[in-house]
């Protein structure tokens, strides 16, 4: 398959809930993990009679993120019903946004990994609209004689963020999904967790061959649970696509689910099965209109977005883009960050401890930065140490694991274990002359030529020394006692 | 004079000087049902017993003016906790929302006495209340002729003493037809201007709820209660109430009446006509100057009236799918044939013919023209009632083309039934206020006379019926109905 010969043209849905303290439409609370159907009222189970609410907190939060990704907020916008039959919509239509969403036209950055080059990616538009119930099923879904039916998240308030079809890659798609939600998390408008469903993400898929300007047949792809999906997914989309022109057949528009068992996709309906959703305006809801001095006034709450987090930590701190991307990946990941710069002050050690040891333990552990025990205080007082010469970077290091799963301050661990470096000359003398008369056979190697024979030594004096001994001047008194042989 | 058969303000003042209990009142008034409902068949529930217990609250308390202690009926689409609401369908024969509309609390904090539901078209579709999922109202004056719709029930019930006063809702004429049909007085107010909360919606753009009540001085009365922002309406118009009694005694010299020449033309009855005619020589010897105008889109009215109402209803009745609540089919093999049986055998026939026209208008490739094309000849509407009230007070018409049909007669055709609305239909359309009032009798049947005014002007038009009804004795004859 020749892949190079074709380009591939790739637009993301996303779906986010927002974590509004009530619903869109009533005053449900929107709590994950209540007991099923607890968070429910007469209006979010779409009982007769009864009428939407619109939530300003829902309106403010859209003024954001509209904002956030640079997009123009519209000063009029309407509510439509978008009308489907399903057992988790209570009222059988959707309240959502048709023809006048509340923001559009923004764009969005993505760094291209590998170059440090980066690519802008256009928002078409971003519409609210209310979220589903769920449906519960006992066993085989096949089989069950019955479903459930779970309305708790019937009538969350739910962003969608449509982009320009400007990405052509897998890895773009996932880049721009990840950029998208360290902007939602730093705006605070919604947990955006992809396995829980809080951040749902469709992909529509073309290709055609280079320099061709009209667009290929799209598919859509539904049901990518997690950031590799969405990577796998649109790669095999574009593979399968490729695959079937390059052997002279036709694309049909289809919308296609991610089958995660399989790792393929799988069509679900054809463009002729495809609802008609009958938009209309919402008769309920008034036309809702956002004056210049609201958004002013939402403008002025933004908080520091990841671009412009990871200017400051280039141009004040000093660091490589690559670092500065990777420690503004997440809000609660440049806090600690922030925080720990404040308590001491050399950025890029901060940086190097936080994107070496700390990543790679928070990863082995499957946890969170935020679940983090080890404190701006400690990572300070310990890197302190280090500084000092009190402890070795290796035992540092030892400390920090320590540190990481009890939560005790270095000195403490320090002091309880003796760990203390050895830096008096004449103590790492006396174990260097015991290592030079324990070893005669590598001594003699030594004089030999090996070189590797030093290392080995250097070694033992750590070993006789429990790795205390400060290990420059270990090498130089070794090398000194050597030479005089 | 019985006790039945007086006015809910005469009832009030009554209790008021303790010349009655709220409990006798009551009885009165449950004695009258027991005569003559099997002949009317206006309620679907009764609810004597709450009725009672709501009798005794009132009778001990002292600080109670309006409508404390007065029994009244209210439409079976307006949502009562405990009590099953059933919108005259079957889908929702065993209904009892946990909730209760807004105007039903309005009426509890007023201290009202709710002796029942009134029976009505399925979900308000209907200008007969033959499409009662149940069994049809007949006419008081009449029993062989249908009380109009779709709040039969409620004009019937009025109109035979079974209640002094009852609600309604009006989407296109359903409150003022019924009125004009039963010889009573019935008001669709300014859309927002009553909370539509609670009340089961047919079409949520032309919806409204409003009184139907003996004569003027009722409905000003009940106009008093209902009127008012509600929060949990988006749609509610945050206007600050008046006291519609306020405008009662206020004479109408010089006040400027138009009749347009639109709501005279074929299709509307001699008699009816002239009996119209006879209503603006009244106006005119009260004081008003009254004049012919012109609503020039009025023709368009019941084509655009038609498409807004049913695809607003088409979404409306989505969600009754057997899941939740309501009649539900229980023998289907999926949940998709569930869906579909419990809306097959729930939903009457005149309810589907609605779903499917309005499913028809929305659908891709048909919205431009039919959908989109009504809303702007609502536009257009909306724009010739304006003008005329840039001259006009208030304009004056027929409130229907004939007087109360015989049962049967048009409801295996649809057009005719529809026609039967076109001069109440264009109010809703432009969101105004109207109403109609008791203006003669054509072969001893009731003929309303129909009063519209701009937005919000209630007050003006209460004020110019009820110096209509001052020079007139029309809201005094009332049916026989043999006991
Ligand atoms: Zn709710």
């Amino acid at each position: 398959m020749s892949r190079s010969k074709y380009e591939a043209v790739i637009g993301l849905e996303v779906h986010v809930e927002l974590k509004t303290n009530s619903k869109a439409f009533c005053g449900c609370a929107t709590s994950f993990g209540a007991e099923p159907n607890t968070n429910v009222c007469p209006i979010c189970l779409g009982m007769p009679g009864t009428l939407p609410v619109l939530n300003r907190q829902m309106v403010e939060y859209a003024i954001k993120t509209g904002l956030a990704l640079n997009c123009r907020i519209a000063e009029f916008c309407k509510f439509d019903r978008k009308n489907y039959y399903y057992p988790d919509l209570p009222k059988n239509y959707q309240i959502s946004q048709y023809d006048l969403p509340i923001a559009i036209g923004g764009k969005l950055d993505i760094e291209i990994e590998g170059d440090g080059a980066s690519k802008t990616i256009g928002i078409t538009r971003v519409h609210m609209e209310e979220d589903a119930g769920k449906l519960v099923h006992q066993g085989n879904i096949m089989t069950t004689p019955y479903s459930l039916v779970d309305l708790n998240r019937a009538g969350t308030p739910l962003l969608e963020i449509v982009s320009e079809p400007d990405m052509s890659s897998g890895a773009e798609a996932r880049r721009y999904v990840e950029k998208l939600r360290a902007i939602l998390l730093f705006l605070e408008v919604s947990d955006c967790k992809m396995e829980e469903g809080s951040l749902r993400c469709d992909a529509n898929i073309s290709v055609r061959p280079n320099g061709q300007t009209k667009l290929g047949t799209k598919a859509e792809i539904k049901n990518m649970n997690s950031f590799r999906a969405l990577e796998r997914a649109v790669e095999y989309e574009i593979d399968r696509q490729i695959k079937i022109l390059e052997e002279g057949g036709t694309i049909i528009q289809d919308t296609r689910t991610w089958d995660e068992v399989q790792q393929i996709t799988l069509s679900m309906r054809s463009k002729e099965e495809a609802h008609d959703y009958r938009y209309f305006p919402d008769p309920d809801l008034m036309p809702l209109k956002i004056d210049q001095a609201w958004t002013e006034r939402v403008r002025a709450s933004l908080p520091e977005l990841p671009d412009q987090a990871c200017l400051r930590l280039v141009e004040e701190y000093n660091l490589s883009q690559y670092d500065a991307a990777l420690l503004t990946a997440t809000k609660d990941g440049l806090e600690y960050f922030d925080a720990c710069v404040r308590q001491y002050p050399q950025p890029k050690v901060v940086a190097n401890w936080i994107m070496g040891e700390l990543a790679r333990l928070l990863n082995q552990n499957n946890m969170e930065i935020k679940d983090c025990r080890i404190t701006p205080h400690a990572l300070s007082q310990l890197l302190t140490l280090l500084e000092k010469g009190t402890i070795s970077g290796k035992i540092a290091k030892k400390v920090f694991e320590e540190m990481f799963q009890t939560g005790a301050l270095p000195d403490k661990i320090i002091e309880e274990q003796g760990l203390v470096q050895i830096s008096d000359e004449a103590g790492i003398l006396a174990i260097v002359k015991e290592v030079i008369n324990a070893n005669p056979k590598v001594v003699d190697d030594f004089k030999n030529g090996k070189g590797k024979a030093a290392g080995f030594l250097v070694g033992q004096v750590m070993k006789a020394s429990k790795g205390k001994a400060n290990p420059e001047i270990a090498n130089r008194l070794l090398n000194e006692e050597l030479s005089r042989l | 004079m019985k006790l039945y058969q007086q006015t809910a303000q005469k009832i009030g003042e009554m209790l008021a000087k303790k010349e009655v209990t709220s409990q006798e009142v009551l009885e009165a008034t449950a004695e009258r049902i027991r005569q003559v409902e099997n002949k009317v068949q206006a309620f679907t529930t009764l609810t004597l017993d709450e009725a009672a217990s709501r009798a005794q609250a009132v009778a001990s308390r002292q600080d109670l003016g309006g409508l404390a202690g007065i029994p009244c009926g209210v439409k079976d689409n307006l949502c009562t906790k405990g009590i099953r609401t059933t919108c005259s369908s079957q889908m929702l024969e065993n209904f009892i929302p946990p909730y209760d509309a807004t105007v039903i609390s309005k009426l509890k904090e007023a201290g009202a006495v709710m002796v029942g539901k009134l029976n009505m078209d399925e979900f308000a579709m209907g200008s007969s209340t033959e499409f009662s999922g149940f069994f049809p109202t007949n006419n008081p004056w009449d029993l062989t002729r249908i009380p109009g719709g779709s709040s039969g029930g409620a004009a019937a019930a009025v109109a035979a003493g079974e209640v002094f006063y009852a609600l309604g809702s009006d989407t296109g004429g359903s409150i003022r037809q019924p009125a004009s049909f039963c010889g009573v007085v019935g008001m669709k107010p300014t859309y927002g201007r009553v909370s539509r909360y609670g009340l089961v919606a047919f079409a949520s753009s032309l919806d409204q709820i409003g009184p139907l009540t003996r004569d003027v001085t009722d409905c000003a009365l009940v106009m008093n209660s209902l009127c008012g922002y509600d929060q949990l309406d988006s749609t509610s118009l945050q206007v600050d109430k008046p006291d519609y009694m306020s405008f009662l005694h206020k004479d109408i010299k010089g006040m400027k009446i138009g009749y347009p020449r639109e709501y005279f033309q074929k299709g509307v009855d001699d008699s009816i006509k002239d009996i119209i005619k006879k209503a603006l020589l009244t106006f005119e010897r009260l004081g008003a100057q009254v004049e012919e105008t012109s609503l020039p889109h009025s023709e368009y009215a019941l084509a655009a009236y038609y498409i807004i109402a049913t695809a607003e209803c088409s979404a409306n009745m989505a969600r009754f799918d057997g899941v939740r609540y309501g009649y539900r089919d229980d023998k289907a093999e999926d949940v998709e044939e569930m869906m579909c049986n419990t809306r097959a055998h729930a939903l009457g026939p005149e309810t589907k013919l609605r779903i499917m026209l309005g499913t028809y208008a929305l659908s891709s490739g048909y919205y431009d023209a039919y959908y989109l094309k009504a809303l702007k000849v609502r536009r257009l509407i909306k724009e010739d009632f304006d003008r005329a009230f840039e001259k006009y007070d208030l304009l004056v018409s027929p409130a229907t083309t004939s007087v109360a049909f015989k049962l049967g007669e048009k409801s295996a055709d649809p057009l005719a039934m529809y026609m039967s609305d076109i001069l109440t239909i264009p109010v809703n359309l432009a969101g105004i206020p109207a109403i109609s009032i008791p203006g003669g009798l054509v072969d001893g049947l009731p003929v309303g006379v129909h009063l519209m005014g701009p937005p919000l002007s209630e007050g003006k038009l209460l004020q110019a019926a009820y110096s209509f009804e001052q020079a007139t004795d029309y809201h005094l004859k009332t049916p026989v109905l043999e006991v």
